[in-house]
């Protein structure tokens, strides 16, 4: 186990990963300090001042309800990587769950994967936009889509992993010794599975924030009344010719989020694989 | 309790083939021996030749294909994993990689409370104490135990490993090399502290080692095998002092001695382990040994016992002279 500080040197080593990070918590503060920093009220409509570009007020301008775009962009963070979140945690649960039971107990691999590799073969957003059908447009709708179609992922490369684990001495030792299947799994395999789903994680994260704006642009994914990122960018579509703000700001932040997290991710690989290589 | 006279671990005909019967690995082929209480066996032979899954079936952590093994006088190879909870207390396995046999993400304290979770021993306040009294057992200190593997040398790491084991009070302990991993000044250490235990603990040990000095040492008796199948057993003095089979006799010949003038050791055996899909008809050794004759590629030798507590399988264990041509 390496201590903290120097799990964070050695990660940071690389300038860029550090970047990505600082990104990364500049967005999630952002997120959780909305109501503080928000310069006005993300709904307040005032007809009065509606399509301004951005000025010394309205720092990226308003929308065609006169509402503040860079509020909206404040309090679309929230949503948007509270989605991501979600989806990660729901995504990474089920799939480690179902990774470890697949590496673990041979005769339910061929059944748990054969139904996985069914799922990857789909392409995501089609998957998603077909779940969201099924299921009704709404954000906890899109946070269940999006886990089931990224759940697969997680529970790859967690079977790939287990199936190392699963074979070490100190896993046989605990046989040995008589400790539980149970414990086996939800310690000593759940324990040495965890680097490469943080990696796995981080990079979903990425992808769900802009799979939920993809769906939401798209009309399959949150409703728009909730400012998110991509229903920002849905709702300003016919106005995208003369105010080109609208698009441009959140799809900034929709960009700046996917590459921290996909950054942060990058850095985690590097840094976890060959640690893994030698450990293993 | 084991039945007077009967020894602690008897195994009897014991096989394991991996894969298909027809194709696969005769990793252990029709195996015979007995522990008997507070004694040590050493099981020797060359890579491949089934040892350590020898070590695994005795502890059941494989399944044998044939044979029984019999401990404490209960036949014990047919039990499922609940069956045998509670007999995992009586017999435990020291690994032979004390890098990969602690689990790199858990501290000390965690891994031997493990053991004694698994059994319901020292709970409470009692397991810190027992912590403590199994780290001073095997010569670590009680504040090792909130450290995390990776802190520990080798040789440092095989004790704990030894300590996980003793952790459930057993009565036999398979040690599966467990000092070949180990620099050379290290390995005399780690053997010293396993016969401090086991004239301490009156433990019973079958210790598998491809080091015939080891083996010596540690050993009360030893048994020899070769590609699956056991070619000798007997005492450590009469097998080490009397070998009666070419395949025993060419090891020790092997040997490296620590004499420098003493002559050059001859290389009796020629050409490497055949392969376990299809070992040699008859005697399995044939095909590497001086002294093979025509009979030997058609009957399977029989362990016979030759003296008191010596048994070879050889049917030309009569001819003294390895040849050397």
């Amino acid at each position: 186990m390496l201590g903290f500080g120097l799990f964070l040197r050695r990660l940071f080593r690389r300038r860029i990963v550090l970047i990505g990070a600082l990104i990364l918590l500049v967005l999630i503060v952002v997120a959780l300090a909305a109501p503080w920093i928000s310069p006005f009220d993300p709904n307040a409509v005032r007809v009065a001042r509606r399509l301004r570009p951005p000025s010394a007020v309205n720092w990226f301008g308003t929308d065609e309800y006169g509402r503040d775009v860079l509020s909206r962009i404040i309090y679309g963070s929230r949503a948007s990587l509270g989605i991501g979140a979600s989806v990660v945690m729901m995504s990474v649960a089920c799939g480690t769950l179902l990774g470890i039971l697949a590496g673990y107990f041979r005769r339910l691999d061929g059944p748990i994967m054969r139904v996985i590799d069914a799922f990857m073969a789909l392409p995501d957003i089609l998957l998603a936009i077909f779940l969201v059908a099924v299921l009704g447009a709404s954000a906890t709708n899109v946070v269940l889509a999006l886990a089931i179609v990224y759940t697969p992922r997680v529970a790859r490369v967690v079977r790939a992993s287990t199936l190392v684990v699963r074979e070490l001495p100190f896993v046989e030792a605990a046989r040995a010794l008589g400790v539980s299947t149970w414990r086996i799994m939800s310690v000593h395999v759940l324990l040495n599975v965890t680097s490469p789903v943080l990696v796995q994680a981080t990079f979903i994260f990425a992808y769900a924030v802009l799979a939920e704006a993809g769906l939401s642009f798209l009309g399959a994914g949150v409703p728009q009344e909730v400012p998110t990122w991509g229903t920002m960018i849905a709702a300003s579509q016919s106005f995208s010719d003369q105010a080109i703000w609208l698009v441009v700001f959140p799809g900034l932040a929709i960009v700046l989020a996917a590459l921290s997290l996909q950054l942060v991710g990058d850095g985690l690989r590097d840094m976890l694989d060959p640690k893994l290589r030698k450990s293993l | 309790m084991t039945v007077q006279g009967d020894p602690l671990l008897s195994v009897n005909g014991l096989s394991k083939w991996f894969g298909s019967p027809s194709q696969g690995v005769r990793a252990v082929n029709d195996v015979s021996f007995s522990v008997g209480d507070g004694e040590v066996l050493g099981l020797v032979g060359e890579s491949g030749s089934g040892k350590s899954t020898i070590g695994r079936l005795l502890l059941r952590l494989l399944d044998p294909t044939n044979g029984t093994i019999r401990f404490e006088g209960k036949d014990i190879s047919a039990l499922n994993e609940r069956a045998l909870r509670p007999l995992r207390r009586r017999m435990q396995m020291v690994f032979q990689d004390p890098y990969a046999s602690l689990n790199p993400r858990l501290r000390i304290r965690q891994i031997l409370g493990e053991a004694l979770d698994a059994h319901g021993l020292a709970r409470g306040k009692a397991r810190a104490a027992r912590i403590a009294e199994l780290l001073e057992l095997v010569g670590l200190s009680a504040d090792h135990a909130d450290r995390y593997p990776h802190e520990f040398s080798g040789g440092q790491r095989q004790r704990i490993g030894i300590a996980r084991a003793l952790a459930v009070e057993p009565r036999l302990i398979v040690a599966d090399e467990p000092v070949s991993a180990l620099d050379v000044s290290v390995q005399a250490q780690v053997l010293n502290l396993l016969q401090d235990l086991r004239r301490k603990l009156g433990l019973s040990m079958v210790l598998i080692s491809h080091d015939l000095d080891v083996v010596e040492l540690m050993c009360d008796r030893i048994a020899v095998l070769y590609l699956g199948r056991l070619m000798e057993v007997g005492t450590a003095e009469e097998v080490n002092r009397n070998p009666r089979h070419p395949y025993t006799r060419a090891l020790l010949a092997a040997a490296p001695k620590p004499d420098p003038d003493a002559p050059k050791a001859q290389r009796l055996l020629k050409g490497d382990l055949p392969s376990p899909k299809s070992p040699p008809s008859g005697c399995v050794f044939r095909t590497r040994c001086p002294l093979a004759i025509e009979a030997c590629a058609t009957t399977v030798p029989a362990l016979e016992t030759v003296a008191e507590g010596h048994a070879v399988a050889c049917i030309r264990s009569d001819v003294q002279e390895l040849m050397t041509s």
